[in-house]
């Protein structure tokens, strides 16, 4: 059984590029055959993220405009068995494919592969079209931020619309500290406010910096808070049962002061 | 918005209710054609009993105490006879 699944949020900047690559490294490490599609026509990063970019020689659009045949897109990764990317073209705009395209493309790719990742470009657009056209089941990525938050809810009815049953939502860039103290939304108060299912929830972690400016994954790291969190998700989207991560943390005695004092 | 130790509410709860407002009004939000028909279905009904200023009419959302109130304001010229009958067969003839 293989899984087209769609990683999309809405708004930029919350992370999808970043999710995708590490789903696809952590699904690779557990056995799973994996391609990452690179949708974001016009946009692509999925290879930087990831460290292949020096490897591209065909395209997303290629394919599709039968320059070359499926196999010779598709990029190796030389450091995880079973995990492919295909690169979106950098030239080209989104216009350069139909949904109906993408559809034929995705049933291609799920004929060899168990996990089909999709990185959806920002917006509601062509380029959202097209991501979600050829997907079984959606992962919406937000953070905990007013703007991202709505932003995830205007794509969970969209996607609704487009017959999705069950998106499920990935909270990104969680500062533990900041909720202790009240100044973040916690978990509960999100899932409140969307009313979707959570499938996990990623600490802010300064070593996704780190690994985004190596071109190599978080989850390839063991120490990162960020890394475990993904390969908790992973395991989840294989239909394991995970416990989620502890991300509770108690503000010192002393903050506590601090913070009474400044506010009172 | 101070709570009772004078405090200033904490920033994730003024996240919470303004994102719930916010969602509120995208939720209903109405397309723009879907709103015209509305609007041009409302005269219809009105026009069978009372002649209206069909320039004057203001058709909007309007946020009331946090819920959402489709507000008509539509300037009545005159009053059709028998329109406002309680005899069910004026009623029947339009």
């Amino acid at each position: 059984m293989s899984e087209t699944i769609v990683i999309t949020s809405g708004k930029g900047g919350v992370g999808k590029t970043t999710t995708c690559a590490n789903l696809g490294v952590a699904l690779a490490i557990q056995g799973c055959k994996v391609v990452m599609v690179d949708a974001d026509i016009g946009l692509r990063n999925l290879d930087v993220v990831m460290g292949l970019e020096n490897r591209i020689v065909y395209d997303l659009v290629d394919v599709v405009e039968g320059y070359c045949r499926l196999r010779q897109a598709l990029i190796k990764d030389k450091r995880v068995d079973g995990l492919f990317l295909l690169p979106a073209a950098q030239t080209k705009d989104k216009n350069a494919v139909s949904p109906e395209q993408m559809k034929e493309l995705m049933m291609a790719l799920k004929e060899e592969h168990d996990f089909v990742l999709v990185d959806c470009p920002a917006g509601i657009e062509q380029g959202f079209k097209n991501a979600i056209a050829g997907a079984d089941s959606a992962v919406i990525v937000t953070t905990p931020e007013v703007s991202a938050v709505r932003d995830a809810d205007r794509i969970t009815g969209l996607l609704e619309a487009s017959g999705f049953s069950k998106p499920e939502l990935i909270i990104n860039r969680l500062k533990p500290k900041m909720v202790a103290r009240g100044d973040m939304m916690d978990i509960p108060g999100i899932l409140d406010i969307l009313a979707i299912d959570l499938v996990g929830v990623v600490p802010d972690d300064e070593y996704i910096v780190v690994s985004t400016n190596r071109g190599e994954p978080a989850v390839l790291q063991e120490s990162s808070r960020a890394g475990q969190a993904y390969r908790n998700i992973a395991r989840r989207l294989m239909g394991e049962q995970v416990p989620f991560m502890d991300l509770t943390e108690k503000e010192s005695v002393w903050e506590k002061i601090k913070r009474m004092v400044k506010l009172g | 918005m101070l709570n009772w130790f004078g405090r200033k509410q904490a920033p994730k709860d003024v996240a919470k209710d303004r994102l719930r407002l916010v969602l509120m009004q995208d939720r209903l939000a109405v397309a723009p054609q879907t709103m015209e028909q509305m609007r041009d279905d409302v005269i219809l009904a009105i026009s069978k009993y009372v002649e209206i200023d069909r320039s004057g009419i203001e058709f909007t959302w309007k946020d009331i105490d946090r819920k959402r109130a489709l507000v008509a304001s539509i300037p009545v010229i005159s009053v059709k006879r028998g329109g406002i009958s309680n005899d069910r067969t004026a009623q029947r003839s339009y």
